[in-house]
């Protein structure tokens, strides 16, 4: 039996008043796999929204289906107000995306994709090459072909290219996948520029940081549904409280001994990794040292997190997110 | 406009592209100079006819030039970024077949001046014929090349089904050896292949052996070819690698071949290009003789 999404924002000031993108019931399988179990949510005008989940969750079909490009089994799908499977280049010229997996040719020149790309919009809504070069730092790259560029390089190319007709609506499919760390903190800041530009974003991403970060309202999917939606700090009030314990043992704990320790809301065994949520942190480590000594076992590592997504996501699947 | 701009940019990748360079220039170049070397003998007349030949190749190579490339852009993800732009399969397609034709006629004239200047090829042939036969040919072979690359679902695939067409292609054309030495129920299997229609007009067309009346049947072949095949191709385009075309969907692909069987079927029946075939291929072996035996007298002890 499946577990109704949990919306917190449908009872918040959060919740959009206007929905550029709007999905009701999505549905989509492929074969005997099913992709989307009916995802329903509104983006409003100038709301950066995020799809959090792991991968396989369904939320590059959602994307795909929103940028035209898949079509929904069943389910209504609205972007711009303009139906995605049958607008064809009007949805097109609306939007810009960035695929999750996608590549150019690799003798393109960076210059040259942008110009190239910009023409085929229309002229009024077109915006400058040069400006998007020197944005998004390419300007020294113009002459580079696609295949010499980093992985990062080539990831703001796609954004630029993304940019190239002003458009309406953002897509972003896992914009910062494979990136390292600093390389995906240069991009959060590019994010972070078109926010506050008041342009309206669909992001998804399997990395909590980055729904905290950047989104104003997440829907966190799994098994292609949504299992919880809201602003990321309503979404963390389920969990207001308590703090994440992940400790490393020389030898796993029992159910029963797990039980006796002080504070513990529950435990799960992650790998390897005793992750325990607890109302109170200090008496549970406290007890879970006396209990270990008791026992004869070490205690090889212990870290300590305030509530995240992360901890919404394993209180709601019973899994970490990157499994 | 879109189609102007792709094209633009097709022609600019692949100048970039080494594989191009090799294959579309300088093996059929390489071809040139080995069939002179092998059949020419020094014989200036039977160099027209080798320059027909040649030709074909470097046109048919269209053919499989762009089936390779429309896989690997569909492969690695290419052509999922132009769907989200507001570009058609149609202006991909027309771009492709275009830009092909523009660095097909580069090569094409390289091949004839070569002929002219360094082999003393005799004639120009008839040049506005050959201009007319290259361009339907790379536009209609290019379009081959697009229903092979949508309805194979990889490049292992498209290699394979590549391999066999142009082998085809290559010996029942009569390109690489002259139709009239095979046996008849040969050549009466070319007659349905559109590579036949192409290298009998070229080669007619740069020997002089032909008037516009002649070449009409070959035109008219080619061109119903490539609206038909280009047509194919938009109806089974895919942008992304994981669609695949389904049973009936591929039955699309016969419509191709449609105008090739009518026109096999016609001149199986009135056997007129057959005989323009053997009397062509007569009046070459003639010549031939003729200039062995003037070699020969040339070079005769006696004298």
């Amino acid at each position: 039996m499946s577990q109704p999404a949990i919306d917190i924002s449908q009872t918040s000031s959060s919740a959009p008043q206007t929905g550029v993108i709007q999905v009701s019931d999505l549905k989509k399988s492929y074969g005997d796999v099913v992709a989307l179990r009916g995802v329903s949510f509104e983006v409003a005008a100038g709301e950066v929204f995020g799809l959090l989940g792991p991968n396989g969750a369904g939320k590059t079909t959602t994307i795909e289906i929103l940028e035209g490009i898949r079509t929904a089994d069943s389910g209504q799908a609205r972007v711009a107000g303009l139906d995605p499977e049958n607008a064809g280049t009007k949805l097109k010229e609306k939007i810009g995306a960035v695929l999750q997996s996608t590549a150019l040719p690799d003798k393109l020149k960076v210059e040259e994709a942008l110009t190239l790309f910009s023409q085929f919009y229309k002229k009024r809504s077109r915006t400058d090459p040069q400006a998007l070069l020197r944005r998004f730092q390419l300007d020294e790259k113009k002459d580079a072909f696609y295949k010499d560029l980093s992985g990062g390089q080539k990831q703001r190319l796609a954004l630029a290219m993304a940019l190239v007709n002003d458009p309406e609506v953002l897509f972003l499919d896992e914009p910062t996948a494979g990136l390292d760390p600093q390389v995906r903190r240069e991009m959060y800041g590019i994010i972070e520029e078109l926010k506050s530009e008041k342009k309206t974003i669909l992001l998804t991403t399997h990395y909590i940081e980055e729904a905290e970060r950047l989104c104003d309202r997440v829907a966190i999917v799994d098994a292609g549904k949504i299992i919880a939606m809201g602003t990321p700090r309503e979404l963390k009030h389920r969990s207001a409280g308590t703090t994440r314990i992940e400790v490393r043992l020389a030898r796993a704990l029992g159910d029963a001994v797990l039980k006796g320790i002080d504070g513990v809301l529950d435990a799960r065994d992650f790998e390897g990794t005793l992750v325990m949520h607890s109302s109170n942190a200090p008496h549970t480590i406290v007890s879970l040292v006396k209990t270990l000594e008791a026992d004869g076992n070490e205690l090889q590592a212990l870290e300590m997190f305030s509530p995240s997504l992360e901890d919404v996501f394993i209180e709601l699947t019973g899994r970490r997110l990157r499994e | 406009m879109q189609t102007w701009i792709l094209t633009k940019t097709r022609i600019r990748l692949a100048l970039r592209n080494k594989t191009f360079i090799f294959f579309g220039v300088a093996m059929p170049l390489g071809f040139l100079f080995l069939f002179v070397l092998i059949f020419g003998h020094g014989q200036t007349d039977m160099i027209a006819y080798i320059l027909g030949s040649v030709l074909t190749i470097t046109v048919m190579g269209s053919f499989w030039g762009l089936s390779v490339q429309l896989v690997i852009f569909r492969e690695q993800g290419i052509l999922r970024r132009f769907r989200l732009a507001p570009v058609g399969a149609g202006p991909l397609l027309a771009s492709s077949i275009l830009a092909n034709y523009v660095l097909v006629l580069p090569a094409v004239a390289a091949e004839i001046l070569i002929c002219r200047s360094a082999f003393h090829m005799q004639t120009w042939g008839n040049v506005p014929a050959i201009f007319l036969l290259v361009s339907v040919g790379a536009a209609t072979f290019s379009a081959f090349g697009l229903i092979v690359a949508s309805v194979t679902n990889s490049m292992q695939e498209t290699q394979v089904i590549n391999n066999l067409i142009w082998s085809a292609f290559l010996f029942l054309s009569g390109s690489t050896v002259p139709l009239a030495v095979f046996p008849l129920w040969i050549q009466r299997v070319a007659l349905f292949s559109p590579a036949t229609y192409l290298a009998t007009g070229l080669q007619s067309a740069a020997t002089k052996f032909v008037t516009w009346e002649e070449l009409l049947t070959d035109c008219i072949a080619l061109i119903v070819g490539l609206v038909l095949a280009f047509e194919v191709s938009r109806q089974i385009f895919r942008w992304e690698p994981e669609a695949k075309v389904g049973g009936k969907r591929k039955l699309w692909v016969l419509a191709a071949l449609v105008p090739f069987l009518i026109f096999g079927a016609y001149e199986n029946r009135n056997n007129d290009r057959l005989d323009q075939l053997h009397k062509n291929f007569r009046m070459l072996q003639t010549q031939s003789a003729g200039h062995h035996t003037q070699d020969s007298s040339d070079t005769s002890p006696d004298q």
